[in-house]
């Protein structure tokens, strides 16, 4: 089976949760997680509606249409400076086709310093990087990088999503821009050996404008996404070492194995499942019903974890705040038997003002009653 | 999250029910509110794809757009919303009472009383979820800077008549919504995930059915299991049981039954248009229709839950009773109402694209105001809220165990009375923090004295400076406090009738202002009309004033989106 190469996208939500060394060795032994989580019976609920698939397409051949004149109109414009905006034409946009990830890298990092060299404007469409994770390698495709005459080289990232009144929706850009730190990082490993480069730490946001399909663009700083992203990766602990843990003969070979041996070979690496997985992650599914079944209170929220201190289980936490176990001079403990006090006292004060306010709207409704009767017995007499 | 909401999530876990967060209900729902469930096309920006909308839960309207990338498809479908939106907030516009108000003079520039209307009530529009609200503002921002044909014959693609409107009054309440507290635009994820704590994340509270499923789930079933349900399950063909609330569709109901629908409707119009003779033209003709009946079909499958669900939602909230302070709420919002009312009546142009910064600062402001009264005032009507602030040392809770009459120093004595409390709580409590009770619906304030119940010493018993070390004479172990009331007492010597504690009282005290600024009836500044001392106007901005000129209607092109 070939293993599964790891995106972008993957890479942001791998740094996302460092903490996990079930994805991070899943991810770097190239299991395919999606078909992972089907044969684990929990499938991931992710999916492309054709309609967004189609959209982003015809919005980026837009975008790049004409040798990309537009882009690099919107490229200098946003982050032009002085620079003159090259003449139509007088961009290269070389061939990156070659056979392999690791020939469409190498081509890619040629073109790189071939353009650099010349000094001139080159638009690399959908190069390809290669960066270490964790130890083994992954291929990263950013939409298109450029090449200025003097040496600069900035991501592009052209998104259909958009940008309304000059502004996206913030968690949007969010994630653009860490993706985009993930292709900085992995240009930067090429432009370290390319004489006279610099990885630009803007990257250039397009979008379509309002409710056109005309593309707009932006200036994301990616600085602190950048730094945040190195961190994380850097953190992320070594397969083999991970791998080294597991039982002898620990394998996720899809085809070969049944499900209940995937299962149990999956819930050999230990997890850090957290609700944001469920955005992030295949596996989410699996992992939360495993967090739910151990009872564990992140499956509530990872602030939640936070706020219980030592105690990880919901039935830990219940018996602590009704005293039934627990060290009352635990500073948790005792702020969670407060806690449970002062609830049910108002839970109980409510239910005691509703039973309070039926009462009394019985009563009044007793007393109406009868003054009906009064006036109607009246009315019988006058009549 | 608190810790008590976060003890009531994991009651909800363990129980498997959701658990309430909330004694009673602390937003108004309207006798008759306008429900919107739309629906818009994946990866495109504004481009609807269907609603259901009404008042009548037995019969919403259902309005679809076949091909989401036809221009004239969308005109429509948005016309019809506005066929069905604005008469029913119409019906509120005139129903109205008189009101008053503070206003600037322009010419002495004195502050003076204007008699002005109030809407008696104001529409309320409900959707399923958050991203529901952001569609209604991103609605609203698509239509407003339309031209109808009426008001531009030479636009090249005119807005259906009233579209324009509906923008402006969508991007009010998109606005409004923004306000914490307010009840013109209302998420229902929102409303039940204030009232009820689940066994689930935050997250996973923002999907409707499974939120539902927790609070009330069908049958048998535990709030998890149903939950569940309606998170994952899928007929033979791979669809949900329980669609997303919206806007957004789901993938697999995009690609497997959406696509191949429109595509034959494409086809049908298609042949529709090659039609050689009038008996051909009127097979097609029927193919198309049944197309686009199918489309309908399709669409009102996937609404028609979430419609539901919404309504039922209603009914979970509607059976919690409301919260002393929610009516005072709701009067901003009638305000609200009727402020941008006056603004259409008076001719003043769409909303500004951006808000120029003084108005920013300004909303920004009031929405903070807001927030703080809100959760004061959620505090006060509600135990289970209040309960929050006491474990958090912000309020507490005590009998009252001694009254001490005492007066303050000056030529006038007025009533200082020294009150003891016995409380459980732990308030943060230092050198005279003030604290506040509320009598008949008013803050009344105390400020504290010491701990503990020992002898008031002579100091203590005027407002001297040397008062109060925040120590006493006693510890805070024992639970009493020593608090001298400050205001509401009268004028004359002796404290009107009712106006100090008696020994045996069971008070809640905040550390919290009650009211935050002014009466409850001002309306905010974003509400106040410019033609009445609203957001000062800049000079050479174009987006304020009614003599600015009107902002310009967004560029249309041939592959323009709505
Ligand atoms: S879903 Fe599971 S494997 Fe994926 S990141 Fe979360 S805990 Fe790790």
């Amino acid at each position: 089976m070939p293993p599964h190469p790891l995106d972008a996208r993957a890479l942001a939500a791998l740094a996302a949760n460092p903490g996990c060394r079930r994805r991070a060795l899943l991810d770097g032994a190239g299991v395919d997680k999606g078909a992972l989580a089907e044969a684990l019976g929990s499938p991931a609920p992710f999916g492309q509606s054709q309609f967004a698939f189609m959209r982003g397409n015809a919005f980026e051949a837009k975008v790049k249409a004409d040798g990309g004149t537009e882009l690099m109109r919107l490229l200098a414009d946003r982050l032009g400076g002085q620079a003159v905006p090259p003449a139509p034409g007088e961009v290269s946009v070389p061939d990156l086709s070659a056979a392999g990830p690791e020939g469409r890298t190498a081509r890619t990092a040629l073109a790189l310093r071939e353009a650099t060299a010349a000094g001139a404007w080159a638009l690399l469409d959908h190069p390809l990087l290669a960066l270490e994770v964790a130890g083994s390698p992954a291929y990263l495709e950013p939409d298109a990088v450029v090449v200025r005459p003097d040496g600069r080289w900035t991501v592009v990232e052209i998104k259909s999503f958009p940008m309304i009144d000059g502004s996206a929706d913030a968690s949007k850009v969010g994630a653009a821009a860490r993706q985009a730190a993930v292709y900085a990082l992995a240009l930067e490993r090429v432009a370290v050996r390319t004489e006279g480069a610099e990885v630009g730490h803007q990257v250039l946001l397009v979008c379509p404008k309002d409710f056109s399909n005309l593309p707009t663009a932006s200036v994301v700083d990616i600085r602190k996404q950048l730094s945040v992203t190195r961190r994380q990766l850097a953190r992320l602990t070594r397969i083999e070492d991970i791998a080294d843990t597991l039982p002898e003969g620990t394998t996720f070979n899809l085809e070969r194995c049944s499900g209940a041996q995937l299962t149990s070979a999956v819930d050999a690496v230990s997890a850090a499942y957290a609700p944001e997985c469920l955005a992030a992650c295949e596996l989410a599914f699996h992992c939360r019903s495993r967090a739910r079944e151990r009872g564990a209170v992140e499956a509530l929220g990872r602030s939640v974890r936070g706020e219980l201190g030592a105690l990880t289980t919901v039935a830990a936490v219940l018996s602590a705040a009704h005293g039934d176990t627990g060290d009352p001079d635990d500073p948790t403990v005792a702020a969670l038997r407060r806690a449970a006090t002062l609830r049910a006292e108002a839970l109980a004060g409510a239910d005691r003002a509703v039973t309070e306010q039926a009462v009394a709207g019985r009563a009044m409704a007793d007393r109406a009653v009868a003054a009906d009767r009064a006036v109607a017995g009246g009315a019988e007499t006058e009549g | 999250m608190s810790l008590i909401s976060t003890l009531a999530r994991l009651e909800a876990v363990a129980s498997g029910r959701a658990r309430p967060l909330a004694t009673v209900r602390h937003r108004r729902i309207s006798e008759r509110p306008l429900v919107l469930v739309p629906l818009t096309t994946a990866g495109e920006a504004g481009a609807p794809l269907g609603a259901l909308v009404g008042t009548d839960r037995d019969a919403p309207r259902l309005l679809t757009v076949a091909q989401p990338r036809d221009r004239d498809l969308r005109f429509a479908f948005l016309g019809e919303l506005a066929e069905a939106v604005l008469p029913y907030i119409d019906a509120y516009t005139d129903v109205i009472e008189p009101a008053e108000r503070n206003e600037t003079d322009p010419e002495t520039g004195k502050r003076v009383k204007v008699e002005v209307e109030l809407c008696v009530d104001a529409p309320q529009l409900v959707v399923p979820s958050r991203p529901g609200i952001d569609f209604v503002r991103l609605l609203g921002r698509s239509m407003r800077f339309r031209r109808t044909a009426e008001e531009d014959p030479e636009t090249p693609y005119p807005a259906p008549p009233r579209v324009p409107l509906l923008g402006r009054w969508l991007t009010h309440y998109g606005e409004r919504a923004r306000v914490p507290g307010s009840s013109l635009l209302l998420a229902t994820t929102d409303l039940l995930n204030r009232h009820w704590a689940t066994g689930q994340s935050g997250l996973e509270d923002q999907h409707l059915g499974a939120l539902l499923a927790w609070i009330d789930p069908p049958g048998t079933l535990s709030g998890a299991e149903a939950a569940l349900l309606a998170e994952l399950e899928r007929d033979r063909d791979g669809q949900l049981a329980c669609p997303p609330a919206g806007p957004a569709t789901d993938p697999a109901f995009d690609n497997r039954l959406l696509a191949p629908a429109i595509e034959r409707y494409d086809r049908a119009r298609q042949e529709l248009g090659a039609a050689e003779d009038g008996a051909d033209a009127e097979e097609r003709l029927a193919r198309l229709t049944a197309a686009e009946r199918h489309i309908r079909a399709l669409l009102l499958g996937v609404m028609r839950p979430t419609w539901d669900a919404v309504w039922h939602g209603l009914d979970l909230l509607r059976q919690l009773p409301e919260g002393a302070r929610v009516e005072e709420r709701w009067t901003r919002d009638r305000w609200s109402f009727t402020g941008h009312r006056d603004r259409v009546r008076a001719g003043e142009p769409p909303q500004p694209r951006r808000d120029d910064a003084v108005t920013a600062a300004q909303k920004l402001a009031s929405r903070e105001t807001a927030l703080a009264q809100l959760a004061a005032a959620e505090a006060l009507d509600d135990p289970l809220v209040l309960a929050g602030h006491r474990l958090s040392g912000e309020a507490f809770v005590g009998e009252v165990t001694e009254v001490v009459m005492a007066y303050s120093e000056g030529k006038r004595p007025s009533p200082r009375p020294l009150i003891t409390v016995r409380t459980d709580d732990r308030p943060h409590l230092g050198e005279r923090t003030k604290v506040f009770r509320s009598l008949d619906g008013k803050p009344q304030s105390a400020e504290f004295v010491r701990y503990g119940d020992g002898p008031a010493d002579e100091d203590e018993a005027g407002t001297g400076t040397g008062t109060g070390t925040g120590t006493g004479t006693g510890t805070d172990e024992d639970g009493t406090l020593v608090l001298r009331l400050t205001d509401r007492m009268g004028r004359s010597k002796e404290p009107a009738p009712g106006s100090v504690p008696e020994k045996g009282d069971r008070i809640s005290w905040t550390l919290f202002e009650h009211d935050q600024r002014g009466g409850p009836k001002l309306p905010d500044p974003e509400e106040t009309p410019w033609t009445h001392g609203g957001p000062p106007v800049r000079e050479g901005t174009a987006e304020a004033g009614p003599d600015a000129p009107r902002q310009a209607p967004d560029p249309v092109t041939e592959e323009d989106f709505l």
